[in-house]
């Protein structure tokens, strides 16, 4: 099943991402993901579809600590990101959510938003059309614990963190 | 430096930043840049807008605090409750920090790294993990502390431990005392003017005061510099120990950088040249001389946060308006960091001044900071903040403009009605 491609600029801030007057506990469990991008790009939430691929430019995610706001992402049913560089503490909580953050400069700039590709996750394979990119995998102790499912994941089931 | 010699330093010989030598301490062995860790953190802070994440993560992991008194629970984002979601939130933390036994801040107490400052909870050279993005203000007394979301705060807290990358160091140094007029406020923006808003990313930023400065900026004013080094993306924003911090707490004496330690990049920014700074719409490290925006309209001034709510910031601004108002059609919020601030405002006769120039008074904690409740801005207003951030949406409208200032600035914009110019603001 091909995912659509949502490219976003450099600098996109986890207020652009879930602004704060939408935080969970302000609007509910429920509903705070359909508030994602609602000032940035207001059609978003309602049209992404599960799989789809956030594609963001450089210094993704920075800002607020706010989990909420790749939580809501992940309630859409967001499983992935591509960007050039992340702030870290969204790529953290990408981590421990269980959305595979990929870093690939390259790959950001051949892809265009609405591109239709096929991103083969566990290869690191990224296909539109005919052209096939190649995406480097996480480091080990992060792998470790994306293919428990998630941080999270991991901590409940072993006890401790990867590498400890 | 005779504190670091005649001892085997954390390094084991070989130079360390204070991130480094900081981690080492915690790590049990010398290590340096890139290497991963998994590391004991001596606190981990947690507050109302998240703690239900954190208690859905526990509960998750079957877990209860590994240390209860290792934990802090603040309510500052959302103080008092705005709606009912909000008070049923605080309602389940309170009752969470209750049967955990976790150090509990309710409503009203202040924002929660003023409160762990004032409660003597952060010491220099501990690690703080929070679940506030502006945990790097415990940098001001040479605490690491680094912001982190809902689910690597449950795991602190569960574990007692986190993991991170031992990050290189960015020094800055600050030389010089500020010209009258001119705060830490004006140097952090352009500290993070020039660092850019991911020139420390993944870096710890290292302040060292110096000529003056280790005097000139006391607690207060490190806390506003150690703040804003999040606004370039640092992972920690340590302040070399020096000054007012040497009177008022033990500083132990391995807690200094090494005078070969390896730096990415340093920034030298001389104090007393500086002039007041403004953090210009949609980013914070668009970073101007204020005199530049001279005379350009404002609706609404709101005077404090964990960057600028203290009462040395809240004398600033009374200073300004002693004995006269503000400009009509302004409204003016003056947001206390703490009930302590407040206090002493009230003794001092701040609030007094503030309220008699036409200022509000809120409760202690965020205020409008990130836009949710006590004076939000409306479409295409202009705000001059004393806050950290000013992207699109922050305080309200995602139409709305919001300025960075020091409390001077601000206070100098609430009494014209505009942003104000060399002359007024030298």
């Amino acid at each position: 099943m091909t995912a659509r491609v949502w490219k976003f600029d450099d600098d996109i801030n986890t207020d652009d991402i879930l602004p704060g007057k939408y935080a969970p506990f302000m609007v509910g469990e429920d509903r705070f993901h359909t508030f994602a991008f609602a000032h940035l790009r207001p059609e978003f939430a309602r049209e992404v579809k599960p799989g789809d691929l956030l594609v963001f430019g450089k210094n993704a995610g920075l800002g607020s600590s706010r989990e909420y706001a790749p939580e809501a992402l992940k309630k859409l049913g967001i499983r992935a990101t591509i960007a050039k560089s992340y702030a870290r503490i969204f790529f953290r909580n990408l981590v421990n959510l269980g959305i595979v953050p990929f870093v690939s400069e390259e790959v950001v700039d051949a892809l265009a938003d609405g591109d239709e590709v096929l991103l083969d996750l566990e290869a690191g394979r990224l296909y539109r059309g005919n052209e096939v990119f190649t995406l480097t995998p996480p480091p080990a102790f992060l792998l470790e614990a994306l293919k428990a499912g998630s941080m999270l994941e991991y901590v409940k089931r072993h006890g401790r963190f990867p590498a400890e | 430096m005779s504190l670091t010699t005649n001892r085997q330093p954390p390094g084991a010989g070989r130079p360390q930043t204070l991130a480094e030598k900081i981690l080492s301490r915690k790590a049990g062995r010398p290590v340096f840049p890139g290497e991963l860790v998994v590391v004991e953190v001596d606190h981990a802070m947690t507050i109302d807008s998240i703690v239900p994440t954190v208690i859905a993560r526990l509960e998750y992991l079957g877990k209860d605090p590994f240390d209860p008194r290792r934990v802090s629970l603040v309510f500052d984002h959302v103080a008092p409750p705005a709606n009912v979601n909000v008070a049923n939130a605080q309602k389940q933390g309170r009752e969470w920090a209750r049967r955990t036994g976790v150090n509990f801040f309710e409503v009203g107490r202040g924002v929660c790294h003023q409160v762990l400052v004032e409660e003597g909870i952060a010491k220099p050279g501990m690690l703080i993990v929070g679940s506030d993005s502006h945990s790097t203000t415990y940098g001001a007394l040479a605490a690491f502390g680094t912001g982190m979301g809902a689910t690597d705060i449950a795991l602190a807290i569960a574990t007692g431990k986190t993991w991170l990358k031992v990050p290189e160091s960015v020094k800055v140094v600050m030389r010089g005392r500020p010209r009258p007029g001119v705060f830490a406020k004006d140097a952090a923006l352009e500290m993070v003017g020039r660092l850019g808003a991911d020139g420390a990313t993944y870096m710890a930023v290292e302040i060292h005061l110096e000529d003056g400065a280790e005097e000139a900026f006391g607690l207060s004013e490190r806390m506003t510099l150690a703040n804003l080094t999040m606004e370039a993306g640092a992972k920690a924003g340590l302040v070399v120990p020096s000054g007012e911090i040497l009177e008022r707490y033990p500083v132990p004496e391995w807690l200094y950088p090494d005078p070969n330690a390896r730096y990415a990049k340093t920034l030298e920014i001389d104090l007393t040249e500086l002039t007041p700074r403004l953090s210009v719409p949609f980013y914070v490290d668009n970073v101007h001389p204020a005199a530049a925006f001279a005379g350009t309209e404002v609706d609404f001034v709101f005077i404090g946060t964990c960057t600028n709510g203290r009462i040395e910031d809240l004398r600033a601004a009374a200073e300004v308006l002693k004995g006269k108002r503000i400009a009509d059609g302004v409204r003016m919020l003056v947001v206390p960091a703490s009930s302590e601030v407040l206090k002493q405002a009230m003794e001092e006769g701040v609030l007094q001044t503030l309220i008699e120039a036409g200022a509000t008074i809120g409760t202690p904690g965020c205020g409008p900071c990130m836009g949710r409740h006590m004076g939000v801005a409306a479409d295409g207003e202009r705000v001059v903040s004393t806050a950290n951030r000013n992207f699109r949406g922050r305080m309200g409208s995602a139409s709305a403009e919001v300025y960075l200032a020091s409390p001077r600035t601000a206070a100098l914009a609430a009494l014209t009605g505009r942003i104000p110019g060399e002359e007024e603001n030298p």
